[in-house]
């Protein structure tokens, strides 16, 4: 039988199956970022996706020991055009199919992907299944009610984490929603004492850690989900300096009393321009969201900080009443552009102006 | 940032002529920055020497001069004009030097003047070696360990410290004029020495050589307010080593992780910030293979071929974004025009893959040395678009046009293994179908890695094109099931390879692909990779499930484009193409082009309502002539290209509008043209028709020597000779044959006269003939090289009887719309050499100084409108009180082992013209402006052949009541000197010194007048002193007749700042 991805609509789109041959429900979501796929795949933010990648050629540099994201794949499954059987880079250590075989995870490979991501830019299909054997009636209709459901828990470390810095770094708590490795490695390198927390940890716990500020990390889903999460942010506002990304923001703003709503086909890519309102400055980040949060009204005390250049979202916030900020796209990049690194430079005169201000 | 308003009227600086390194994508970059400049309400002026573009139409900018570019011009025309400011990026290495010139002179301060865009700073930083070097370690940007050189010994001192093989790069040079890669110190002298020459400031950077990393280019754009982004990366298939213009691309980068793509996508940011750039800028890299270290290759602080490239390939429109960079804007105020909904702040996304192969221009310069390395060779450049790498790649081989429709390439076919290993070291033009042949071979992929340094992942590609090719011999029409025909349509295999594997026709091969409903649909080039909704009706052909053309209720019209360019079919197919889809839009026609050259106007997706970027083959334009359903087809205004598919055009049922299939055939066949001539009683030069040697010999025999021999289908003189005896014609007809050869050779009495051009409209009822023009070298020299004035000196009887013949011939061909003639006159006697039933190399500059909008009017009358109702006039257009002049640029210097002696054969790549309404300032202006150049009271050396010893005796007169210290080779010393001409007597090359090598080593020689006994033999004296000369940059004349033209416009005693300049817009 040929392998097919069949949607909640029930149009199909066929193509052969690779790595781990299984039928796999998920939310079907595109990225148009051109490189990265190891990266993408590893991202805990994709967890119960399935991915497709409108770049056409995936697999060329195989996947190799440095580009993990997590120490898994986390979508569902993946979906691509053309899968290349002999990848050429010097770090290569295996080929993209022994990859998802090596995590169980089904992709399909020869589809025209360009016609579903069209598809999916419409906005009306959500949720579909990859098919390697003819679809039971009972997963039809569990693709049909697919949601993901409180995802966070699910790819979160079980046990705090601790990875020692250098003297004088600042000791930082990393909230783990689905947390990408490459924000540890970049606290890290400059020094600093991380440890990462259970998305379930209380906001006592961190609180009598001697933290100098914490970091609310990317994860998967529907931020409001997350009702106990949020009330433990709720905590920590204006105790400790927050820089949240990603799901990060979303539930920091959340905390802060501001809503947020589903886009129609969400932010995947490595190219997505957002305006810097403070320093007028465009830069071009790596995104990956179904989720935004809506716009303050004008008593709030939340301050729009970036914006999306091309539908206007917001896309980053700082509050007036808290030494705390956050944005919606990925400064730590992995994959994408290392445009807004800088950010990080800011937690960290976050954190000192903290300190100073106790002293 | 809005738009500056101090900007009110601009100067834009063009390119001059095509010249290798410097083509057509700068009429792309300057056309799309004056309509820009003319949306945002500004008073543009423009300055290019180039008729053949359309960026000199009067129509595009306020005032428009086709002057020399030179300084005291550009001065000349500021004065005059009073622009506030100068877009000088968008010109070209030319443009830029220029402005910078003008810069730094003070000029442009003191006449209140600004540089719109990245300052002379920033430019100075990015292009003066030095400078750059600096800035990079400032910012800690890697770069090749390297030194710059005033002097060829520290150079060599250099070489000695760090070792061989070292790179030579000339600063200042385009397309990498002068460089080349040393392997030992001689080596290293001969280069250095031609490099400090070439570059403007005398500069070179010797470089540690890193061959073999891989090569990547970054496309970066940068805003006032600091925005940067990239627009596009590409990898070169050839590693370092080949310049990228002569290197086979895609984009996007293939073969390197996001954490590699990343660190030279924000080292590019780095770069273009610290250097201030405003608007485009190409930064290229040397990437190492086996692990993250990188160097910065070059920055190029301008729009680009690689910029051209990279917006073809994306979409992007770089030198639109540029130009309202330039005068203000940022990048997230400027809309993307593609989406609509997007900004200018964004980086494209692909969801295909690009493949760029270079055309390089050997099929003309048979003995030319291919070799490739630092100095580009190639004359144009096709791109194709695929979702696979294999389909990009064979669709950019057949995109060629050089009957390559596979990686098969017979040649190579006949080597040995070992003989294949030795060859693939050899990096030019053909190494990709050598490499393919090793692998076939059974050479493994990693034996080639070793040996050509190109990625394992592009040698296993093709290798799965040779499994395919393999099974496809083999199993032939049994394998062809659909998913199996299927598959192999998705890598792009061509019907007509398959058809010739499985021993059937292409027709057949087509008519089973349609049985097993296997079409391909055509895929829209978005920027976005389906993200958003666009609007750019930019499509590429694809074997996928869905076809995203967008169709109106407007009746369609395709117009066939010119493909690469190449010696003989420049920027003046493309020019007339692009006229032909504005004519139709007029009309209320959808105008769809089928293109694939990366370069040029047509595949703007702005231009036509519908691009289809696609190979000009039959089976993939019929592909879009099924999808289009098109009311008709135009074919004569894309050159040769086009008028090959009219065959497949009009047998497949597609109407051909304006001249049919049948009258274009009876045109090209010269059986059923003598037929014709004898009908209407005109004269050709007698000849005949031959395939064999044997046959040849017995024809000239029958004509008498000397004989003219060609291949019939003729493009740009494709192996055209005259033959002065047996020998000639054996030797020709050995080299003939090693190309495969469908069509007879003709071979021709040559008759010596005056040689004159005609390019007329036909409605089949009457003729309008623009203008008549002149060659000022007598026949035998390839149309395309001569010096043509406009209007020619004839009298008035003879202009009647070429306006009757040239009525006679268009309607006894039945033309409908353009028709090209080529006559001979000698005494009273009128012989016709060629006729053309399309457009020609003269269409744009005859449209431009007669007015008629000839192009338009050919589309009119195709489309059944009478000419006498135009307005226009029909007969002899009344003509001009200007002069014209079309002056030929060669670009001999970058191929070295060239015959540049003018013959039959055409080997210019590009033309300038002079407007004047003196005919020697005419004459003068064009010479000026195609680089020919005297020092005063420099030294002429003359060295002619002895049929010519005595005509060149008044030139050499002129030459030295002018002023100039002649020197001469003995026979033609002593003519002059005998003819009271003082001469000095040099000795030839084998002779002792002083002779002639070491005249020019006194630099005091600024022209040689030298003509061949016998071109192409690298080992005869009269071919390397004219080498030597091309080399040191003395310019050559060949002909007897173009010296005589330059003593001539000499004689008036002129320079750049006294000339007369002339605003196209003001000629009536």
């Amino acid at each position: 039988m040929k392998a097919f991805l069949m949607l909640e609509d029930g149009s199909k789109f066929y193509g052969e199956p690779f790595g781990d041959f299984q039928n796999a429900i998920g939310e079907v979501v595109f990225s148009t970022s051109m490189t990265g796929y190891q990266e993408g795949l590893t991202d805990p933010s994709f967890f119960g996706q399935i991915l497709v990648l409108t770049y056409p050629l995936i697999g060329n540099v195989g996947f190799n020991n440095f580009d993990y994201e997590s120490n898994r794949i986390s979508v569902k499954g993946l979906i691509i055009k053309e899968l290349c059987d002999v990848p050429s880079n010097w770090a290569v250590k295996g080929n993209l199919d022994e990859f998802m075989k090596k995590f169980n995870i089904v992709g399909l490979k020869g589809v025209d992907t360009r016609a579903l991501t069209l598809k999916i830019r419409e906005g009306n299909v959500k949720r579909g299944i990859i098919c390697v054997e003819e679809p039971t009636a009972e997963q039809l209709e569990k693709m049909k009610n697919y949601k993901i459901e409180k995802p966070v828990y699910k790819v979160s470390t079980k046990r705090p984490l601790f990875i020692d810095g250098k003297s004088g770094g600042k000791n930082i708590a990393v909230f783990d929603f689905g947390v990408k490795e490459n924000m540890i490695r970049m606290l890290h390198n400059r020094g600093h004492n991380i440890t990462i927390f259970p998305a379930d940890t209380s906001a006592e716990e961190i609180l009598e850690g001697n933290f100098d500020g914490v970091l609310l990390s990317n994860g998967p889903g529907d931020p409001k989900d997350n009702e106990s999460i949020i009330e433990n942010i709720k905590k920590l506002l204006n105790k400790k300096p927050i820089m949240g990304i990603c799901m990060g923001h979303q539930l920091l703003a959340l905390a802060n009393g501001l809503d947020s709503f589903r886009l129609k086909f969400g932010h995947r890519g490595a190219n997505q321009p957002v305006k810097d309102l403070e320093h007028n400055r465009v830069y071009i980040t790596s995104q990956n969201h179904g989720y935004a949060i809506c716009e303050p009204d004008e008593n709030s005390n939340a301050v729009v900080t970036f914006r999306n250049v091309n539908d206007g979202t917001v896309e980053g916030l700082k509050y007036k009443d808290s030494p705390s900020f956050s944005v919606q796209f990925h400064p730590e990049a992995c994959p994408g552009p290392m445009d807004t690194e800088y950010l990080f430079n800011d937690f960290e005169r976050l954190m000192e102006g903290f300190a100073n201000a106790k002293k | 940032m809005p738009r500056n308003k101090d900007i009110k009227k601009v100067l834009l600086i063009g390119s001059g002529p095509i010249v290798i390194g410097q083509a057509a994508e700068f009429d792309y970059a300057g056309t799309q920055a004056l309509t820009t400049l003319k949306k945002e309400g500004l008073e543009v002026v423009l300055v290019n020497s180039n008729p053949a573009t359309i960026m000199t139409d009067s129509e595009m900018a306020d005032r428009v001069y086709l002057e020399p570019l030179s300084v005291d011009v550009l001065k000349k025309i500021i004065e005059i004009e009073k622009p506030d400011s100068i877009l000088p990026t968008l010109g070209g290495q030319t443009g830029l030097n220029l402005a910078m010139e003008l810069a730094e002179s003070g000029f442009l301060k003191e006449k209140n003047v600004r540089l719109l865009g990245t300052n002379t700073e920033a430019i100075k930083k990015a292009e003066d070696r030095e400078a750059f070097k600096e800035t990079m370690e400032k910012i800690k940007e890697p770069i090749v360990e390297g030194t710059i050189v005033t002097h060829v010994d520290e150079a060599l001192v250099f070489a000695e410290k760090v070792g061989y093989p070292v790179i030579v790069r000339p600063a200042y040079t385009l397309g990498g004029t002068g460089g080349g890669i040393a392997d030992n110190p001689e080596q290293l002298h001969e280069i250095c020495e031609g490099g400090l020459k070439a570059s403007r400031v005398h500069q070179c950077l010797i470089e540690k050589c890193i061959c073999g990393w891989k090569e990547i280019e970054f496309e970066a754009m940068r805003d006032s307010a600091g925005n940067c982004i990239t627009i596009c990366n590409m990898e070169n298939v050839d590693p370092v080593g080949i310049h990228t213009g002569d290197s086979v691309v895609v984009a996007p980068v293939q073969t390197l992780r996001d954490k590699e793509t990343q660190m030279l996508r924000t080292a590019s940011l780095k770069i273009i910030n610290e250097l201030g750039i405003e608007g485009g800028c190409n930064v290229q890299f040397a990437l190492h293979p086996d692990n993250m270290s990188y160097a910065v290759i070059e920055v190029n602080p301008r729009v680009s071929r690689s910029s051209a490239l990279a917006s073809k390939a994306t979409g992007y429109p770089i030198a639109r974004v540029a130009t309202l960079v330039a005068i203000g804007y940022n990048l997230d105020e400027i809309k993307n025009a593609v989406t609509g909904s997007t900004y200018a702040s964004f980086e494209p996304s692909l969801d295909y893959i690009i493949c760029k192969f270079p055309r390089w221009p050997f099929d003309k310069f048979v003995s030319a040395n291919r070799k490739l390395g630092t100095k580009m060779k190639a004359t144009g450049e096709v791109m194709s678009i695929g979702d696979s790498f294999e389909a990009a790649l064979l669709k950019s081989m057949r995109s060629l046009e050089l009957n390559i429709f596979s990686s098969e390439v017979a040649f190579f076919g006949k080597m040995t293994k070992e003989q294949l290993k030795d060859r693939l070291s050899i990096q030019d033009d053909q190494r990709i179908f050598c490499v393919f042949a090793a692998l076939r071979a059974g050479i493994t992929p990693e034996e080639i890695y070793d040996i050509t340094k190109i990625d394992i992942w592009f040698l296993k590609k093709f290798e799965v094109i040779l499994k395919h090719e393999k099974k496809i011999k083999e199993e032939k029409l049994d394998c062809l099931t659909h998913d199996y025909m299927l598959e192999i349509k998705k890598l792009g295999f061509a019907d007509k390879s398959i058809a010739e594997w499985c021993g059937v026709t292409e027709k057949e091969i087509r008519a089973l692909r349609e049985k097993l409903g296997i079409k391909p649909v055509f895929n829209m080039v978005d920027t976005c990779a389906g993200e958003f909704q666009a609007y750019s009706d930019y499509y590429y052909s694809t074997y996928q499930t869905q076809t995203e053309v967008r169709k109106t209720d407007k009746k369609t019209i395709v117009v066939l484009g010119s493909g690469p360019i190449r010696i003989g079919q420049g920027v003046e197919f493309d020019y007339c193409s692009v006229h032909c889809v504005w004519a139709l839009k007029k009309l209320g026609y959808d105008a769809v082009i089928i293109n694939n050259n990366p370069e040029t106007v047509s595949t703007d997706f702005d231009t036509a309502d519908r691009l289809y970027f696609e190979p000009l083959t039959n089976e993939d334009v019929l592909n879009v002539l099924e999808v289009e359903k098109p009311e008709g087809v135009f074919v004569q205004f894309g050159g040769q290209t086009a008028i090959k598919l009219a065959k497949t055009v009009y047998e497949n049922g597609y109407k051909i509008l304006g001249t049919s299939y049948d009258d274009i055939n009876n045109a090209e066949d010269r059986e059923e043209f003598d037929e014709l001539l004898t009908k209407l009683d005109l004269a050709r030069p007698k000849g005949k028709t031959v395939f064999t040697e044997a046959q040849a010999l017995e024809a000239a025999e029958e004509l008498t020597y000397p004989v003219l021999v060609r291949p019939s289908y003729v493009l740009g003189g494709q192996g055209m000779e005259i033959c002065y005896n047996a020998d000639d014609i054996k030797k020709y007809m050995s080299i003939i044959n090693l190309n495969t050869q469908e069509h007879p050779i003709l071979v021709d009495k040559y008759i010596m006269g005056k040689e004159l051009e005609v390019d007329a409209i036909c409605d089949g009822k009457n003729i309008l003939i623009p203008g008549i023009m002149e060659h000022i070298e007598r026949t035998g020299i390839h149309s395309g090289d001569s010096i043509a004035v406009y209007p020619a000196d004839i009298a008035e009887d003879m202009k009647q009887k070429i306006v009757e013949t040239t009525q006679k011939l268009a309607f006894g061909t039945k033309t409908i719309g353009l028709i090209n003639i080529q006559y001979i006159l000698k005494g009273k006697e009128l012989y016709i050499i060629e006729v053309n039933p399309r457009s020609s190399r003269t269409v744009p500059y005859i449209s431009k100084v007669t007015m008629l909008p000839m192009v338009q009017l050919a589309v009119r009358c195709s489309l059944g409108e009478d000419l006498a109702s135009m307005g226009y006039g029909t007969g002899l257009h009344k003509p001009s009180e200007y002069y014209a002049v079309k002056v030929p640029v060669f670009s001999n210097e970058k191929i070295p082992d060239l015959e540049i002696s003018l013959s039959p054969e055409m080997k210019s790549t590009g033309e300038v013209l002079g407007l004047s309404k003196s005919f020697p300032e005419a004459l003068l202006k064009g010479l000026l402006a195609s680089g020919i150049r005297l020092k005063d009271g420099g030294a002429i050396l003359i060295s002619v052949s002895d049929i010519y010893k005595q005509e060149i005796i008044s030139t050499a007169q002129a030459f030295s009541d002018l002023g100039f210290e002649l020197y001469a080779t003995g026979g033609t010393a002593h003519v002059l000197n005998s003819n009271f001409i003082p001469t000095n007597v040099v000795g030839k090359l084998k002779d002792p010194e002083p002779n002639i090598e070491s005249l020019f080593a006194s630099e005091k020689v600024c022209l040689v007048i030298n003509t061949p006994t016998r071109g192409h033999d690298s080992t005869r004296d009269g071919f390397k002193i004219r080498r030597l000369a091309i080399e040191r940059g003395i310019p050559v004349l060949t002909a007897p007749d173009t010296a005589n033209a330059l003593a001539k416009a000499l004689k008036l005693k002129k320079k750049d700042k006294d000339l007369t300049l002339v605003c196209l817009g003001d000629i009536k």
